[in-house]
């Protein structure tokens, strides 16, 4: 089975001016639009068995002699496909910087602290429902070289595979409320205001622990497999 | 009003930004969180195949080649099986020891990227016509705003490849050439060169998937 056609009209062109960097790093040719293979429509599997105990508790997953310093959150939902199924069992992969908006990064030289006790990354493999969780510190906002006062809203990178390699995805997920995503160049190369709102994850009150940890709910969409309406299996008979 | 197509939508892509390596390769970002890494090292002992090494760099409009890009590849088996349930080649056997996908980072020192794995086989495209061997790449970038798929072709299967069907879709025949990666005997173990051209000259052919 293979994919939906991906819809351009909500995702980012390649060559946007107004995020300088991806001028000199975007194709200049059309791409080659290809019919779906077995290459485009398998991809790597992976197993609860590779992830560590901790491996979603960004919290405690790098901590050396305490928490680290931040408003310690949950972030959880669901990888669904364009057909509103669930896609289970998938590897959902997330990194971020610290409170301070600083990363653990050999390159990243902000004047923010690393944080000893964080390290910013984490994975889950979603469940048979296509749910994932977990739990970290809300990162905060950080300086970048874009225009000269560029600052990026605070994010979380996520990292999805789905079934097949043609779902692979990469994406950031941004906070209700942040007044810094209507400036963000890199938020605004997606061309459709609705899209970009379904990278805002609202505050969910109740997937909250009283007293303890405030949830965001993130939920992921992939592209849907379409079915196999008086077809052939695509490598024959 | 119609009644309503009930689908949702594919959520935006964006840049993987400067920082990726703490996501996806902690040790390159400087640091060991893991016990288990996904890494460029896709075959073992017990996997069955010719041993190759596949490496490049990822070039940008200027001439530039990347320092901070990561790549992923995706291939079958020696058979030219995937290991995955969707793939029903009637075909060779899948290999309990090669998963067929692995993962690096273009060096920050040297912008070079490698894989150590082993040569696929031939895979039954479309219509069941065959696929010359082929690695299927994916890049991702600070400045990339969303990941972009291409397919490399081994230098050394000329006559697969004049018969590959998704070659063969590639208008302009010099253009092809972009997609094949040249064999190096001269070392222990063959090494395929592929460099990825994002932009201008050669620029690499990319797929709409």
């Amino acid at each position: 089975m293979e994919f939906y056609q991906r819809d351009r009209t909500l995702q980012p062109a390649g060559y946007t001016p107004i995020y300088k960097t991806s001028v000199a790093r975007s194709p200049r040719q059309a791409m080659l639009s290809l019919q779906g293979s077995l290459s485009e429509t398998t991809g790597p599997v992976f197993g609860q068995h590779e992830l560590g105990p901790l491996d979603n508790d960004l919290i405690r997953n790098y901590a050396k002699d305490g928490d680290p310093i931040g408003e310690r959150i949950i972030v959880h939902g669901r990888v669904l496909d364009e057909n509103n199924r669930p896609v289970p069992h998938t590897l959902v992969e997330f990194w971020q910087a610290n409170a301070g908006g600083r990363y653990r990064h050999k390159k990243d030289t902000y004047l923010a602290p690393i944080d000893p006790n964080f390290g910013g990354c984490g994975r889950a493999l979603t469940d048979e429902n296509g749910y994932y969780f977990f739990r970290t510190i809300k990162p905060g906002p950080y300086p970048w070289r874009n225009y000269v006062n560029s600052w990026r809203p605070a994010h979380i990178h996520f990292s999805v595979f789905g079934s097949g390699f043609a779902q692979r995805l990469i994406t950031q997920m941004y906070f209700e409320g942040d007044p810094l995503i209507k400036e963000c160049p890199i938020v605004h190369v997606i061309p459709d205001e609705d899209a970009i709102n379904r990278l805002i994850a609202p505050i969910d009150l109740n997937g909250s622990i009283p007293l303890d940890t405030i949830a965001y709910k993130f939920d992921i969409v992939l592209r849907g497999r379409r079915s196999t309406l008086f077809e052939n299996r695509l490598e024959g008979n | 009003m119609v009644q309503s197509l009930e689908y949702l939508k594919e959520t935006a892509s964006q840049t993987a930004g400067p920082y990726v390596h703490i996501g996806l390769i902690p040790k390159q970002a400087g640091f060991d969180i893991f016990e288990n890494n996904f890494t460029n090292i896709m075959a073992d002992e017990n996997t069955r195949g010719e041993r190759i090494i596949i490496e490049g760099r990822v070039i940008d409009g200027t001439g530039t080649p990347l320092r901070d890009a990561l790549l992923e590849i995706w291939q079958a088996n020696a058979d030219g099986r995937y290991n995955h349930e969707l793939d029903r080649q009637n075909t060779g056997e899948i290999d309990a020891n090669f998963r067929g996908w692995g993962r690096t980072g273009t060096d920050f020192d040297t912008a070079v990227y490698r894989f150590e794995t082993i040569k696929p086989g031939v895979v039954t495209g479309r219509n069941g016509r065959d696929m010359a061997p082929h690695v299927n790449f994916w890049i991702v970038a600070r400045g990339i705003n969303i990941g972009l798929n291409t397919r490399m072709y081994f230098g050394d299967e000329q006559n697969a490849n004049e018969a590959d069907p998704v070659l063969n879709l590639i208008e302009q025949a010099e253009r092809r050439k972009t997609l094949i990666a040249t064999r190096d005997d001269s070392g222990a173990v063959p090494v395929y060169r592929f460099d990825i051209v994002l932009q201008g000259e050669n620029e690499t052919v990319f797929f709409d998937i």
